[in-house]
């Protein structure tokens, strides 16, 4: 502390001795070449050691409905769901600190690595208390996946849903389909584990537990384990960030968000599921008949232009890329069409880069605007054979008829909404969220 | 000579490796890890199933239990457990039988399919700022006076980990798949990828 003092006072005092041996004479040519616009005098050491973005790149995370709850005990910040600003970002890996978040009201804990203990037990041979340590002596792999949260672009209606914004024309494709992002996860895969704990035929099912307050609990069924669910330590290359489970989560590549359970403490073999609360109170879809659906699981296919979207402006006619994400909880992206005239005729986007399995899928199409009031959407189709479907679609099979009319009379809407989203530009440039109006 | 039966032990001894390696009694990975004791496994193993498997020794009714929510829980849940909006707390009695009506009246009671969701959840998250400082008897006791607000039991019905899951609730058939079975398979349960009729 003291050297760096002194180090600081030397160098003022030999910039001052110079300045003063400088003053009357002339300068050297080169001396003279105005500094680029910008330049700061010198980056604090927090640039050198971690980095900070430019100051003139401000995206962030919203709440839902463009806020933040607010805990009326506490006044603290409650999340009903930080989203993801995909209107700003490109190329098909979200940034860790732009990486949506859910924790069910809860804040993060700030987790000891060190400290902290992954049990695995139940219908296993040989139940086993694991450090990060030891986790990393284990076969590790990194993926690209996707993570979406079951309500992520959701139509229901009510006010504190994602449902209600997401329905108005000033939604952005932040309030619209905000809760999904997209990482390289590197970690354990659970078949690997499986190995190591020796787990017995009668299993069925697996629980997963968190550390956090409240002890967020999933059952899951056990092909999961077998197939690709992973144990993941690390996020787009660095460990987990306390929001996405630092030191530990699961990761259940392409079903809903509530399985991949953060701060992971404990999975426990079982036989049956464990019917916890966000098996049967929360994450079940409500149909027209009084009948609850629940354990959907897997995402389906879904599609959405972020540029142009809700609320940008186009600059005017001529030349304008369309380019938005695609995804599936089920496989990897084959093809996906883009509509330049609210669906009446569809063209075939291009994909760009590397296909992932359940992964986002970056896709572009050139676009000559002539200044006509237009509706664009997208839709996907994955390597399953599923196609993104229709709101109209989506009605027919749920006999539903969501509609603005249908949810203000306060009938059901549906989770895994994963209906095609339409951004209609008007004459002037303005694009607004045209869900229900096409 | 000599060299084929160096060869053939080599044989044998790479047959043994690989049969010890994949016998289910040892890890290909060895120890790595601690074997925790049963202690250190009841400790941590907090999960009810609904069979009332993991339901600890205690007991209460819902006589014992309506102090304790009077203290504790009606701040948030309301006096008459009609929850509050204003803090997105629901329902947790009443509207029984009302799940295939027009005017749905969500609540524990009328909508939750098995009763240690209850038990567990009290356990695990209640109440809200102070979690974890509850008994077990009187997380027994606070299910059971929620039960008894929904009609579901009797006031001086003893809930104890026996008589708890024998408590069957009134929507337990309201959920699809109804067989727990039928859920892990796709096809099974009825979905497509993502949607489910």
């Amino acid at each position: 502390m003291s050297s760096k003092r002194s180090s600081r006072r030397r160098f003022i005092k030999t910039s001052a001795a110079l300045a003063s041996l400088g003053a009357g004479m002339s300068l050297p040519v080169n001396a003279q070449i105005p500094r680029p616009p910008g330049y700061p005098p010198r980056r604090p050491d927090e640039h050198y050691d971690y980095g900070i973005r430019s100051p003139f790149v401000t995206s962030k995370r919203i709440g839902t409905n463009g806020q933040r709850g607010t805990d009326p005990r506490e006044g603290r910040p409650r999340d009903y769901g930080f989203r993801t600003p995909h209107h700003e970002l490109f190329g098909t890996i979200t940034p860790s600190s732009l990486h949506f978040i859910i924790n069910h009201g809860y804040d993060a804990p700030n987790i000891d690595p060190v400290e902290h203990r992954l049990m695995i037990h139940g219908l296993v041979e040989r139940p086993v208390m694991l450090s990060l340590d030891d986790l990393y002596r284990l076969p590790a792999v990194s993926r690209v996946h996707f993570i979406e949260c079951s309500g992520n672009s959701n139509v229901t209606g009510r006010r504190f849903y994602p449902g209600w914004l997401r329905t108005q024309p000033e939604a952005t494709v932040q309030d619209t389909h905000g809760l999904a992002s997209c990482s390289e996860w590197t970690g354990v895969l659970l078949s690997t584990l499986l190995e190591h704990v020796g787990v017995k035929k009668e299993a069925k099912w697996f629980i997963a537990e968190g550390a956090e307050t409240g002890f967020h609990s999933k059952s899951i069924p056990m092909w999961k384990a077998l197939d690709d669910a992973m144990v993941v330590y690390a996020q787009n290359g660095e460990p987990l960030r306390p929001e996405q489970g630092f030191p530990l989560r699961l990761l259940t590549p392409g079903f809903e968000g509530v399985n991949n359970v953060k701060w992971l403490r404990r999975i426990k073999f079982t036989d049956q599921p464990q019917l916890s609360k966000r098996e049967t109170s929360n994450y079940t879809s409500e149909r027209a008949d009084g009948t609850f659906r629940w354990f959907e699981f897997e995402n389906g296919t879904k599609s959405v232009i972020t540029r142009p979207s809700g609320q940008m402006k186009l600059s005017g006619p001529g030349y304008h890329d369309i380019t938005g994400i695609a995804y599936s909880g089920r496989g990897a992206i084959t093809r996906v069409e883009v509509s330049t005239n609210g669906g009446r005729t569809w063209q075939d986007a291009e994909i760009q880069g590397t296909i992932h399995s359940k992964a986002f899928t970056r896709f572009r199409l050139p676009w000559l605007w002539k200044g006509e009031e237009t509706v664009l959407m997208s839709r996907s189709t994955d390597d399953k054979g599923d196609v993104q479907p229709s709101v109209a679609e989506i009605n027919q099979e749920l006999g539903l008829n969501l509609s603005h009319e249908w949810l203000e009379a306060g009938n059901p809407g549906t989770s895994h909404f994963n209906g095609i989203q339409p951004w209609r530009v008007k004459r002037n440039g303005e694009v607004e969220n045209a869900l229900f109006t096409v | 000579m000599h060299y084929l039966l160096f060869n053939r032990s080599l044989v044998l001894g790479l047959l043994t490796l690989l049969l010890t390696t994949v016998d289910a009694q040892e890890s290909p990975f060895g120890d790595i890890g601690h074997t925790p004791s049963p202690a250190e496994i009841e400790n941590l193993d907090i999960s009810i199933m609904p069979d009332g498997e993991g339901l600890p020794p205690g007991q209460g009714t819902a006589r014992q239990g309506e102090p304790i929510y009077n203290t504790k829980c009606v701040m948030c849940h309301g006096p008459n457990l009609e929850g509050r909006r204003d803090y997105r707390v629901g329902r947790l009695a009443g509207g029984v039988g009302t799940m295939k009506s027009d005017k749905r009246v969500k609540s524990f009671g009328s909508y939750n399919p098995v009763v240690t969701t209850l038990w567990d959840y009290t356990r695990r998250a209640m109440p809200k700022f102070e979690e974890g400082s509850l008994s077990n008897d009187e997380v027994y006791a606070l299910s059971a006076y929620i039960l008894y607000k929904s009609d579901i039991i009797g006031q001086d019905e003893v809930m104890n980990a026996e008589t708890l899951p024998l408590v069957v609730m009134p929507n337990r058939h309201g959920f699809i798949p109804s067989a727990l079975d039928e859920i892990p398979d796709i096809e099974a349960r009825g979905c497509r990828s993502g949607r489910c009729r």
